[in-house]
């Protein structure tokens, strides 16, 4: 087989920009699904929300579309405070989170899908900024600025999240809801507060996920169901709710995607994720690094 | 009343159902009453997995698309009577079904149904890279104009097919929630360890239910070819048969058989007439916006503003044992 050096060179570093990207549409689900147990489905939904959000403010007012995301994040948090209360209401404090509330997400998928649709109509759309188009050069390696921005970006809210939640009182409180809501209710913190406060988070960081996201390529309405396999994989591998983890299985994922790809054709890279979900569920559903 | 005169009830209200249309004669009747149809069995194929233990499935698309291309592998390779050609799909579908449920039935409920959606993205994936069946352009079926036998009119013969398996499925279904194999079920949803615990097969019974489910979504799908004549991936693995298929027994009610008719001959009626008259996609939006609606206010659906399934009736038994803490993955 005739594979050249450089062209496996550029592969695996564009996959590892790509981890890095994936890194920002999973760390919600890291949240939600790994910390809170809440199965989030809809959460790639909410990251197109964003991508369009960052568009909006990109074709009309000329905002870098990260710094747009970035200022969108508190309507993003208000909307998942929002969802939360719901599903509290509704399905946790019933007891009857597993079917009903699947639906419920499953629901809301659907109809930021439709709204979206409905609004923007089914054309893809792209945003503008300096870094979209110029590379740099190492060698034969290549390094697209669109590609680079976007993982500095999300290493950069990735690591802010993990200071939050390992330094501040509400983020170790997360961390225990986790673990024990019992225990923290003895500690005289209200568990439901601490999990909205948690699931708002994880919602606030689909908006920066979703600006990221359409700087590296054009997003339309349905493209999140892409996505859904891939954040699922992702959280799952990287062992639920571990910062570390889920930058490290993004990566990998984002590499394997990037060889496959480039040798076999882009058409497969959507059952690389899903193969590799599979595979995760059925060989090792603790992640990579166990729990 | 006894399953051989529900059998008997159920093959007369369809052959009036066929009756009246026929005499309506009109070929909209034929093409919109199918889809109606197709979705009774859909929804209450989903049901049996879904409503009866529990296991919710995003993958209805799958089971679905991969019988229609199953039709459409097979007129490649040999003639065959449609009927058959539907056992083929149901086949096909029931083992992918069974394959999906040993991988990931063991965990959680939550990583099953995210494998289903999964399932359903690869196999749209292989569609798009398999040529043989049509890839990324789609694969058109030649539908005949009249049957080989007996010179019915094909649209009719597809609608007579679908009605047959509509009632197959619903008799299957009653059966099923009369049976043992129910209470099995049954005790699966309201709690899987208990159930586990008292001797209940429960991997056993999970397989079998999302075996039977996938395979009566598969033989819904089989004949699609041959209704739409042109087959592509991404009509094919829409995902507006994963949400009207979860949205119309949770909107109709899923603890028994009657809740998925209901739903679906209620949501798929109306986006019939609300297609034609407002807009696809204000239809689906009204579809989510609804079951969104009916989680959260009327989790026992429109049966359940009857009594049927509400949790204090059903069988006049309470829960006995404490609900145990779910099991972790």
């Amino acid at each position: 087989m005739d594979i050249s050096f450089s062209l496996l060179g550029n592969a695996i570093v564009s996959g590892l920009l790509l981890g890095g990207f994936y890194a920002a549409v999973t760390i919600g689900i890291s949240i939600s699904f790994g910390m809170l147990d809440i199965v989030n489905i809809a959460h790639p939904a909410f990251i197109i929300l964003g991508s369009y959000g960052a568009y909006f403010a990109n074709s009309q007012l000329g905002v870098d579309p990260i710094v747009a995301s970035l200022v969108l994040t508190p309507a993003f948090y208000l909307l998942g405070a929002g969802i939360y209360e719901v599903y509290h209401r509704s399905f946790e404090r019933r007891g009857d989170a597993s079917m009903r509330g699947l639906a419920f997400f499953f629901g809301l998928l659907f109809i930021t899908e439709v709204v979206l649709v409905l609004v923007f109509g089914v054309d893809y759309r792209l945003v503008r900024a300096i870094y979209i188009g110029p590379s740099l050069h190492f060698g034969e390696i290549e390094v697209p600025l669109r590609l680079l921005v976007p993982a500095v970006a999300s290493l950069a809210m990735i690591g802010g999240l993990y200071l939050f939640l390992s330094r501040s009182f509400i983020g170790r409180a997360i961390q225990a809801v986790a673990q024990d809501q019992g225990a923290l209710r003895l500690m005289a913190a209200d568990p439901v507060r601490i999990k909205r406060i948690a699931f708002a988070l994880s919602i606030a960081t689909a908006s920066v996920g979703g600006a990221i996201l359409i700087v590296i390529q054009p997003v339309e309405p349905s493209l999140g169901r892409e996505y859904i396999g891939r954040v699922f994989a992702i959280a799952v591998l990287g062992g639920l709710g571990s910062f570390a983890g889920t930058v490290v299985a993004a990566m990998v994922l984002g590499i394997m995607e990037s060889l496959t790809a480039t040798f076999y054709g882009p058409s497969w890279s959507p059952a690389v994720a899903f193969g590799f979900l599979l595979l995760a569920l059925a060989v090792k559903p603790s992640g990579m690094f166990g729990r | 009343m006894r399953g051989k005169h529900f059998l008997l009830a159920a093959v007369a209200v369809a052959a009036l159902v066929f009756g009246a249309a026929r005499l309506v004669n009109n070929g909209y009747v034929f093409f919109a009453g199918y889809v109606v149809l197709q979705y009774v069995v859909l929804a209450t194929a989903w049901n049996i997995l879904g409503g009866y233990t529990g296991y919710v499935n995003f993958g209805t698309a799958g089971f679905f698309a991969l019988a229609a291309y199953t039709t459409v592998a097979l007129e490649k390779l040999t003639p065959l009577p449609l009927p058959v050609v539907m056992l083929a799909g149901g086949l096909v579908s029931g083992l992918l079904g069974l394959g999906m449920g040993y991988l990931t039935l063991r965990l959680r409920g939550a990583f099953f149904s995210i494998a289903t959606l999964a399932m359903a993205v690869v196999a749209q994936t292989f569609m798009v890279n398999w040529s043989f069946v049509g890839g990324s352009s789609g694969a058109f079926a030649i539908r005949p104009p009249r049957t080989a036998l007996f010179g019915i009119d094909y649209i009719q013969y597809l609608f007579l097919l679908m009605l047959g398996l509509a009632v197959l499925v619903i008799v299957v279904a009653r059966l099923i929630e009369r049976s043992r194999l129910g209470d099995g079920f049954a005790a699966i949803r309201d709690d899987e360890l208990a159930a586990e615990a008292s001797g209940v097969p429960t991997l056993r019974l999970k397989l079998l239910a999302t075996a039977l489910s996938g395979a009566f979504m598969g033989m819904a799908g089989a004949p699609l070819p041959y209704y739409v004549t042109y087959l592509d991936p991404p009509s094919a693995f829409s995902l507006a048969y994963a949400a009207n298929t979860i949205a119309m027994p949770l909107i109709g009610g899923t603890a028994s058989w009657p809740g998925p008719l209901v739903g679906a001959l209620l949501i798929a009626t109306m986006q019939q007439v609300a297609t034609v008259t407002i807009s696809s996609a204000v239809n689906l939006l009204i579809v989510g916006l609804m079951l969104v609606a009916f989680v959260i206010a009327a989790p026992y659906g429109i049966i359940g503003w009857f009594g049927i399934g509400r949790p204090d009736r059903r069988r006049g038994r309470k829960r006995a044992v404490p609900k145990l803490r779910e099991r972790d993955a």
